[in-house]
């Protein structure tokens, strides 16, 4: 016996088998992506009040690059919409079509992924300077002259390090000061041009990237963009793989083939979703 | 076998038309996707002096946007029953993880601390 | 969507010729799609896990007798294994205890308990009890067998890293999870973390194809209300994976964070840890790991004991000739069962400081999953009456599954009760709770369902005197290992006490501690209860009598309309269901059972 309705709905459902099988894996997928939202606005409630940096552990914000972010959320709409053509292509039989659109998706997806790691690498060098006196300072670092963490996560400075490595004294190019909303502050004759500043290491009382371990805020969006990122790169190659190797099924079957697309298009549309969400809760909010 | 698969796919001819509006649709919603994610980030701009109120357009945005995503280009506008029935599941299961938990870790008894303290 | 490659291979070839040729080792047993053969691997691998976990366990048990006494024979092996300051001069050190606990309690749930039943039985059973040729995505059905051995073998790995397994329980509460080994950040609990990822992902590969499965393959005739209730079990359970275990998988990533980036998701501000305060950021909360982890780890209850009752109610329908009483109030009630198991989790955390209206909350709809739980076992007890009971191996096994579930159940509620379990929480009374439910109660489930499909699996019967044997060692000395720890618990000893609470407990109260002895030589004498078991599988998988026809036990249900064992794609013909799944003593049959395959 052959495994029935692998393409053909199934009549009482009126769905088939992958159609199915990829609903109950997105409700599994919006419990794991509910959970971290759960956690993120678990964490974020129980901060602190007042303005990070210069409260330790209180919630930060506009820390993101927004024009940044919001050319990656068009990137990552754009190929949402490129998906759904594509399918639309394969039921107008029009296959050239098909194989153009599916492109230009796979293209976004790798566009979303090359921007978000020049995000990532922005942060990894990236500092929050505690000094003794209280007051706290933000910008990219300077130490020996040479910014450190420069596409090398591992290349972290500690204030630990700064003393083991006998380190005098740091530069800063100092991060525009901000307002409660996060928003740059514009203040009246005051460069905004990252003015450097120089710290000597005996001032400073904690120094740390913007890493996880820095900040709960951190934590919390590497992980989850990071998990996104997965899916993003998951969901680029399977569709990679219909638009060219997997295509051959055109010929011998059609509609399983559009299924497939139809199938491949749902999950890269969830993985738009949860982005529409996480662009504003981490950049905006 | 394949044959008669050819002859559904062939079939799809006939749809053609009904396709080619749906495709206008998608530009549409495209179109007010795009514009959706500018309101946001112009939202961002604008001071509501109140944090609940700035979430809440924030999120009442995305909440849009997701809708169009999920109605038009995940087909949810008109989808079987079956589905239905599983996203409704796992909304509640998800309503009641983040809403049990975030009650659970606040209703503590009295004069216990929650939240955490700035100490300079 | 993989799956539906074999389909478009098959095309290719003239006519269905997949029977043709002789599949090699690797395709028919290592690498096969085959939802019977993923059904044998699941099984054979659980029961060597099971068995492993037993061990572990034995270990702890013999230096809770006697603290101080090396461990008989192992001792001397697990000093030269792991160390002498893990096991110095064969006794277990408090670390090493630890870590056989946690991993005790992984093995047995993670590893053992669910792949079994739901792994093993589910995988083999259900696509022939709903008339189906094969799940619905048999290479993601393999991929799922893999990932969980992937995981299986993380886990084994973890107990030889330096610094030993994880041991900060099979909870893996923050922030203890996360301090343990500061120095080394790849530490055991690490591994456990992505032992966990693994299995987790495969348990969602199952859940979803089975749900897939069942939804979409059952055979012409094959209404929902016809299910045998072992299927019905087995799709409320993989609900209860599909939608708890990503929050666990959730909190699992982040608990990594914590160890391998030094994040502070479960890690509060100002956290000291002998005597130095801790460098983490802080700012994270430990409650919130306990909400991620019991929001699985509850249904998960569920999901050792749904398919268990499933596979009795088959037993029971059987050997009492009667159809089951009340099948559709137990489909409801199972159903109700997995939608409340969702929304009772905080009753494991009374004492993390809760306030009294979450409390409350929880407490209630614990009360109110007691009852669709309580109707379940009460229609199958009620099934027994005026039935002409058959005593064999399967059936006395699953007849004493009833009690032994209801005592684990009904010392449930004390615990499920704000009030008193603020006095029973962490005793050995909850030990005695649990293992009831799992140890008797499942665990019975399980070996009835051995005696009842072995036929099926492999065309030959097992012994009935050695099974008869079997039941009644393993009857009463479960009873004599778990009964005494409810008396342990009710004197306030302690479930996480390495010495056995002698520190604590000489001079104040010696039953309590006489009692640790006690149970000891039953927890010895369980494991020799075991013996006739094993050699009973093994010898009747070569000698045992042959079955004389596809249905040996005279049942409805369609599984036994398949030949025996059943080939690829199961069925000779196309199955079709005609009545409903437990049409026995019929008045006016021809016979006292009619399949559900039989034309009316």
């Amino acid at each position: 016996m052959e495994i029935p309705y692998t393409y053909k709905a199934r009549p009482d459902t009126g769905l088939y088998n992958a159609k199915v099988g990829i609903w109950l894996f997105l409700a599994s997928e919006i419990m794991l992506f509910g959970a971290l939202f759960s956690a993120y606005i678990l964490l974020r409630v129980s901060a602190p009040d007042g303005f990070w940096p210069d409260v330790a552990l209180a919630w930060p914000r506009g820390l993101l690059n927004i024009p940044i972010g919001t050319f990656n959320t068009a990137v990552l709409i754009t190929s949402s919409v490129t998906v759904v053509l594509a399918w639309a292509a394969l039921k107008m039989n029009n296959f050239a079509r098909f194989r153009w659109l599916m492109v230009v998706t796979v293209i976004c997806a790798f566009a979303f992924l090359g921007i978000k790691s020049f995000e990532y690498n922005d942060k990894f060098s990236h500092y929050v300077v505690r000094l003794k006196d209280g007051k706290a300072v933000t910008g990219h670092l300077e130490v020996n002259g040479k910014h450190p963490g420069f596409w090398n996560f591992a290349d972290q400075w500690s204030l630990g390090r700064l003393e083991a490595e006998k380190v005098e004294h740091i530069e800063i190019a100092v991060d525009p000061a901000r307002d409660i909303h996060g928003h740059v502050k514009h203040v009246e004759g005051a460069s905004h041009d990252h003015a450097k500043q120089k710290i000597a290491t005996a001032d400073i009382a904690f120094l740390g990237s913007y890493t996880p371990a820095t900040h709960p805020f951190f934590a919390v969006y590497f992980l989850i963009t990071a998990l996104h990122g997965l899916h993003v790169l998951g969901g680029a190659l399977v569709l990679a793989y219909f638009a060219f190797p997997g295509a051959k099924m055109w010929k011998t079957n059609p509609e399983q083939f559009t299924n497939r697309i139809e199938v491949g298009g749902l999950f890269w549309h969830f993985v738009d979703l949860v982005w529409i969400f996480l662009f504003p809760v981490v950049y905006l909010l | 076998m394949s044959e008669q698969s050819h002859n559904a796919a062939a079939s799809h001819d006939d749809h053609d038309h009904d396709i080619a509006s749906h495709i206008k649709t998608y530009l549409i919603i495209f179109g007010a996707l795009l514009l959706g994610t500018v309101i946001t980030v112009l939202m961002y701009y604008v001071d509501f002096s109140s944090m609940a109120v700035t979430v809440g357009v924030a999120l009442f945005i995305a909440s849009i946007k997701a809708f169009l995503v999920a109605a038009y280009f995940m087909h949810l506008m008109s989808e079987k029953k079956l589905v239905y029935s599983l996203l409704v599941i796992s909304a509640i299961f998800f309503t009641g993880l983040m809403g049990l938990t975030l009650w659970g870790t606040h209703d503590t008894p009295k004069n216990t601390l929650m939240k955490t303290v700035y100490v300079p | 969507m993989q799956a539906t490659d074999t389909h478009a291979h098959a095309h290719g070839q003239k006519g269905h010729s997949h029977d043709h040729h002789e599949p090699g080792f690797f395709s028919k047993y290592i690498f096969s799609t085959d939802h019977k053969v993923i059904g044998v691997q699941y099984g054979v691998a659980s029961l060597i896990f099971l068995f492993f976990g037993f061990l572990l366990v034995l270990a702890m048990r013999f230096q809770l007798a006697n603290p101080g006494k090396p461990i008989p024979v192992v001792g001397a092996l697990l000093e030269k294994l792991l160390g002498s300051d893990m096991a110095p001069g064969g006794n277990l050190s408090g670390d090493l205890y630890n870590s056989f606990g946690a991993m005790h309690g992984t093995i047995m749930v993670f590893l053992a308990i669910v792949p079994i039943l739901f792994g093993a039985f589910g995988n083999y059973v259900t696509p022939l009890q709903i008339g189906a040729p094969d799940m619905a995505f048999p290479r993601l059905n393999m991929a799922s067998f893999h990932v969980y051995f992937i995981g299986g073998v993380v886990m084994f790995a973890s107990f030889f890293t330096p610094g030993g397994t994880a041991r900060s329980g099979w909870t893996s509460y923050s922030p203890l999870a996360s301090v343990t080994d500061l120095a080394n950040r790849f530490d055991g609990q690490t591994y456990w973390l992505i032992g966990m990822v693994f299995l987790i992902t495969s348990s969602l590969l199952g859940s979803v194809n089975f749900i897939a499965t069942i939804i979409q393959l059952r055979c012409r005739g094959m209404s929902w209300m016809r299910m045998p209730f072992f299927v019905w079990a087995q799709f409320v359970t993989a609900f209860l994976l599909l939608l708890a275990f990503p929050p666990l998988e959730a909190a699992g990533l982040m608990q990594l964070m914590d160890n391998l980036f030094g994040s502070s998701f479960f890690l509060p501000q100002g956290l000291v840890v002998n005597g130095t305060a801790l460098a983490v950021s802080g700012g994270g909360s430990p409650l919130l790991w306990q909400h991620l982890f019991w929001f699985l780890g509850h249904p998960e209850v569920y999901v050792l004991i749904l398919p268990a009752i499933g596979i009795v109610s088959e037993v029971i329908a059987n050997n009492t000739r009667k159809p089951l009483w009340g099948y559709k109030s137990m489909v409801y009630s199972t159903m109700s069962v997995g939608f409340l198991s969702f929304i009772v989790w905080a009753h494991h955390m009374y004492l993390t400081g809760m306030g009294t209206k979450i409390a409350t909350f929880f407490q209630t709809t614990t009360m109110m999953i007691s009852i669709p739980s309580v109707i379940i076992l009460t229609a199958l007890f009620i099934s027994l009456w005026g039935g002409s009971i058959r005593f064999n191996a399967a059936s006395l096994f699953a007849l004493s599954f009833l009690p032994m579930f209801g005592i684990g159940g009904l010392t449930g509620l004390p615990l499920g009760f704000n009030a008193s379990d603020i006095y029973l929480h962490d005793s050995y009374y909850v030990i005695g709770h649990f293992h009831y439910v799992v140890a008797p109660g499942t665990m019975f489930a399980v070996f009835a369902g051995i005696y009842y499909w072995f036929p099926k699996i492999t065309g030959r019967m097992m012994n009935e005197t050695l099974g008869k044997l079997h039941w009644a060692g393993s009857l009463f000395f479960m009873n004599c290992v778990f009964a005494p720890m409810f008396i342990q618990g009710f004197k306030g000893m302690s479930r996480r006490m390495y010495d056995g609470g002698t520190t604590y407990f000489e001079g104040v109260d010696p039953t309590a501690l006489s009692l640790n002895k006690m149970i000891t030589m039953c927890a010895v004498g369980l494991g020799v209860a075991q013996l006739p078991f094993i050699i009973n599988f093994f010898s009747s998988i070569f000698v045992g009598k042959k079955v004389s026809s596809d249905n040996p036990w005279d049942a409805t249900t369609l599984e036994w309309a398949t030949p025996t064992p059943p080939p690829h794609g199961n069925f000779a013909s196309e199955p079709v269901a005609y009545r409903g799944p437990y049409e026995y003593s019929v008045p006016g049959a021809k016979s006292d059972f009619t399949p559900q395959s039989e034309k009316p």
